[in-house]
């Protein structure tokens, strides 16, 4: 039975089981390349992606749960990489290695989608289950606060683009 | 070439040539600019072809050049970079510095990560080694373009080249200009530089440079933050099937007996499961599961049942580990890699002798890139498409395993998500290449997180022994340090194992920072291979590799001397440093030796207050290490302050002020980003990390047990570099070794309660305090 998903505004029908996670879906069938995969039990963040706008993690999100729902990768969340937190995330040279940074990114989105002024301590909660191993935290906090302040968030927030 | 083939592998063709057996920090080749194609090429090339035509010898390839770059004529400078991206920005750092002395214009500045080629000679990421190795022979490489350019314009422009100069992309001769892309366009090129000409070529005093120590924005940071970056594992090769490892129940000597597929048959997608016959002993009994996805590889991996006859490691236990340490350092085994002569007679005659026991539990990279690759043929080529930190040791390894000549085996170079030594050992390449050879297909290996921990080349479990004699008037008389643990060098690159004076071999990466800098008398170092450590897993360097563990040690019981002396711990380490003798310090690396580290030293302890009144409860500790190695002292020293919850021993780190000395710092905000992350992989190895082995395996594989920091935990920073032109040295671990001593000095300061066990936990700090 084919599973139909809403990705990035675009419908796609995908032939494969229902139990699969939509990580690989969205890497393997779809080849969105940008959402990662890390520890494959929800505990990195690496893999995050937007469900109905609220950030999930795919690996553990099975592809017959989301049928219905709108579902957001890196690559949709904004034309050309422009959303506020991108931004600040290249003004403040926050990713190293940049493994985990689609999640961080499409985590701290989330976040400022429902708090756009978060102290530090709401940063520390809404972010904890996103690792970096090259430990970039001090500048991932630094960006969010960035774009929280940047005023313009809201004209970006909720402009998700088609990008399949 | 048979599969049986031994495959030779040398020093020279493992690591570059350290810098202080290089004539003038180059090594015996010359330069040659020559026009090829359009453009002009810059290469280092072997002396022998320097007669040559330039023009000929460049475009027909007949050299191994080193590292070259190009100019277009549309003024388009790309510098080809052979290191790995995994999150330092090395490529952006080494470019500005050709691009420093050949006076381009940052913006016309491009960077290509080569693919593996014999001509480009050594590849290997790690060490901290890129910049300190790369420095000097880059720089001069600029050199050598700026000034053929200037030639060529002064010819063109007839006037003499003594009355032009360069600057952004530009030669400049009085009131006239050419830019590098029109002279590139109208000039031919055909020079060549002898090493000792290289060599006199002017280079630029600091204080002119416009590139080195300005901040630039890292060239790899865009594509990291729209999700366009492509890793390894984002790699695709039209026509590959996907597998998914079943690991043996031992690293080595496990036979695979029986393999049942029949549910996994099921499974829509299932191919085959297939058992690997490894030549190289690298992956020895693995069994693959392949598939047209991997989510179908991993399905049906579930349903596969492999029998093996299991090798003989399965019982060990982390306690046996140690254990073993233990008793091959009592049984006097080892290296005497320092071994003064009077060290037994002045430890009989001390007044008073202090002793400590120090260990070390095992600790896995979690680089957060699963190791992964893609094996192929193609036009009689092997490939594999994968991230990898040293090429050089990888692809004889490669080799073996599937019994072919090197040269028929080329690595496409993709980044890093996450590198911290992890992918200076090549094993997972061998799956994808021998499954790509068995199926005649191309084959994606893609390791799970589980897999990947199980099989990571994890730092070793350690056990170190350590003695301080003094005298009536606590005078330290002499210092005796010996370490017990897997040592990576001996299982993977045995021709870089160093000879101590006993005859015995050891592993440099298994005892650097023992031979430290301070005056402590008469002193002896023994490095002690664990055996049982080679045997059940296969040791592996790990971000700040021996300075990691050996600095917890030795930096602690300094702390415990300075106590057992009555001195305060700074100026007890001060004493020490007094640059005399070996400890001066030699040009060009550790010019002004061990007073630099003191200058470190004082420079944290003024910026953390060192001394002030803390609360109950509170503590501030110190450290400092020379980071790497003795030849490439990065100077660095740590203040750590802590809170220890008294009844249940939790330690809360507050604050870390490191100040560092690395000589002339080429990006100073990547050196910063690397230091951030360095100082927190040191908090994170301390109070975070460490797994254990159980029955021969280790025991945490995922983020369910192995705990690394999170955002949460992260300290106050306070980051400092010492303002220096001398040559640059590493960045990227040497904070790592300086904050776990620091933290349990700190505790030491808060608590009374000496810690002498990493990680540091809180039952172990609730003991000790008694």
């Amino acid at each position: 039975m084919p599973v139909t998903l809403n990705i990035n505004g675009r419908s796609v029908a995908l032939d494969i089981p229902d139990d699969t996670p939509l990580l690989w879906a969205v890497r393997d069938e779809l080849d969105l390349k940008g959402t990662k995969f890390g520890c494959g039990i929800g505990m990195c963040g690496a893999c995050t992606v937007h469900v109905n706008g609220v950030a999930q993690r795919s690996c553990i999100t099975l592809v017959g749960s989301v049928a219905d729902a709108s579902i957001t990768t890196i690559e949709g969340l904004s034309a050309a990489g422009e959303h506020p937190l991108q931004q600040a995330w290249v003004a403040a040279q926050t990713p190293q290695c940049g493994y985990c940074q689609s999640g961080q990114i499409m985590q701290a989105a989330s976040l400022l989608e429902q708090n756009s002024n978060p102290s530090d301590a709401d940063i520390d909660a809404a972010m904890g289950g996103n690792l970096c191993r090259c430990m970039a935290y001090t500048r991932i906090k630094k960006a969010i606060k960035m774009a929280a302040t940047a005023g313009d968030l809201a004209i970006n927030v909720g402009t998700e683009v088609d990008h399949v | 070439m048979s599969k049986q083939d031994q495959v030779e592998v040398s020093t020279e063709t493992l690591i570059e040539a350290p810098i202080d057996t290089q004539a003038n920090g180059m090594t015996r080749r010359g330069f040659m600019v020559g026009s090829m194609g359009a453009g002009v090429a810059m290469a280092f090339v072997p002396m022998a072809l320097l007669s040559g035509c330039a023009e000929e010898v460049l475009t027909n390839q007949q050299f191994e050049p080193t590292v070259w770059y190009s100019i277009q004529p549309s003024g388009a400078i790309s510098v080809k970079i052979t290191k790995a991206e995994m999150g330092q920005h090395v490529g952006t750092a080494l470019a500005r510095i050709v691009a420093e002395e050949l006076e381009a214009d940052w913006n016309d500045v491009s960077i290509d990560y080569v693919d593996t080629d014999a001509k480009y000679g050594t590849y290997i990421t790690g060490g901290s080694w890129s910049v300190f190795t790369s420095f000097d022979q880059l720089s001069r490489a600029g050199a050598a373009g700026r000034v053929t350019l200037i030639e060529a314009a002064a010819k063109l422009m007839n006037v003499a080249p003594a009355d032009c100069r360069a600057q952004s992309s530009v030669v400049i001769c009085g009131d006239r200009q050419m830019s590098f892309g029109d002279i590139v366009a109208r000039a031919e090129f055909s020079q060549s530089y002898t090493d000792e000409q290289l060599a006199s070529l002017p280079l630029k005093p600091a204080k002119d440079r416009n590139l080195i120590g300005v901040d630039t924005p890292a060239r790899d940071v865009p594509a990291k933050a729209d999700g366009s970056a492509v890793y390894g594992i984002d790699a695709n090769y039209e026509g590959m099937v996907y597998a998914k490892p079943l690991l043996p129940p031992t690293r080595y000597g496990s036979v695979v007996q029986s393999i049942e597929d029949s549910a996994a048959q099921n499974v829509a997608g299932y191919q085959q499961t297939l058992a690997l016959d490894d030549a190289s002993n690298s992956v020895p009994g693995w069994v693959l599961v392949i598939a047209d996805s991997y989510h179908a590889a991993q399905r049906a991996a579930r349903l596969v049942e492999v029998q093996w006859q299991a090798g003989s490691t399965t019982k060990v236990s982390e306690a046996d580990l140690l254990a073993r340490g233990d008793e091959l350092i009592d049984s006097g085994a080892g290296a005497l890699v320092l071994d003064d002569e009077a060290v037994g007679s002045t430890f009989a005659a001390a007044d008073r002798v202090i002793e400590a026991r120090y260990t070390t539990n095992t600790a896995l990279h979690f680089q957060l890139e699963p190791v992964n690759a893609i094996g192929l043929q193609k036009d009689g080529i092997w490939e594999l498409h994968t991230g990898a930190q040293w090429q050089s040791l990888s692809m004889p390894v490669y080799a073996q395993a599937l019994g072919v000549p090197q040269d028929k085996i080329v690595m496409r170079t993709h980044l890093l998500g996450g590198g911290f030594g992890r992918r200076l050992n090549g094993d997972y390449g061998v799956p994808a290449l021998l499954a790509a050879q068995a199926l005649g297909k191309p084959v994606k290996v893609v390791l799970s997180r589980e897999d990947d921990s199980r099989f990571d080349s994890v730092r070793s479990p350690s056990v170190q022994h350590l003695s301080m004699a003094f005298d009536a008037q606590h005078n330290v008389l002499g210092m005796q340090h010996a370490a017990s643990a897997g040592w990576p060098t001996a299982d993977l690159a045995a021709p870089l194992l160093g000879t101590a004076g006993n005859g015995e071999k050891y592993d440099p990466f298994a005892i650097n920072g023992a031979d430290h800098w301070y005056a402590v008398g008469v002193h002896r170092v023994r490095a002690v291979m664990n055996d049982l450590a080679q045997q059940t897993f296969r040791p592996g360097w790990l971000r700040s590799v021996a300075p990691g563990w050996i600095n917890w040690a030795s930096e602690s019981f300094m702390d415990e001397a300075a106590h057992e002396a009555g001195v305060d711990p700074l100026e007890f380490r001060r004493r020490m440093l007094t640059a005399e003798g070996h400890n001066a310090g030699a040009a060009p690396a550790s010019v002004g030796g061990a007073k630099r580290m003191a200058n470190v030293l004082n420079r944290a302890a003024a910026k953390a207050g060192w001394g002030k009144t803390m609360p109950a409860g509170e503590g501030m500790g110190l450290a400092c290490t020379f980071g790497q190695e003795r030849n490439m002292p990065t100077w660095t020293a740590c203040v750590a302050e802590v809170a220890v919850d008294v009844q249940s021993g939790k330690v809360k780190l507050n604050k870390l002020t490191v100040v560092i000395d690395a000589g002339s710092i080429v990006h100073p905000d990547g050196a910063l980003a690397q230091t951030e992350g360095a100082a927190l992989w040191g908090a994170s190895l301390a109070l975070h990390e460490g797994t254990e082995f159980v029955d021969g395996q280790v025991k945490d594989t995922n983020l369910d047990g192995y705990r690394p920091m999170r955002m949460g935990d992260v300290p106050e920073l306070d980051i400092e570099f010492v303002a220096s032109d001398h040559h640059p040295v590493g960045l990227g671990e040497p904070a790592t070794t300086v904050v776990g001593p620091a933290i349990g000095n700190a505790i030491f300061a808060a608590t009374g309660a000496r810690v002498r066990h990493l990680p540091i936990r809180p039952d172990d700090v609730k003991a000790a305090m008694g």
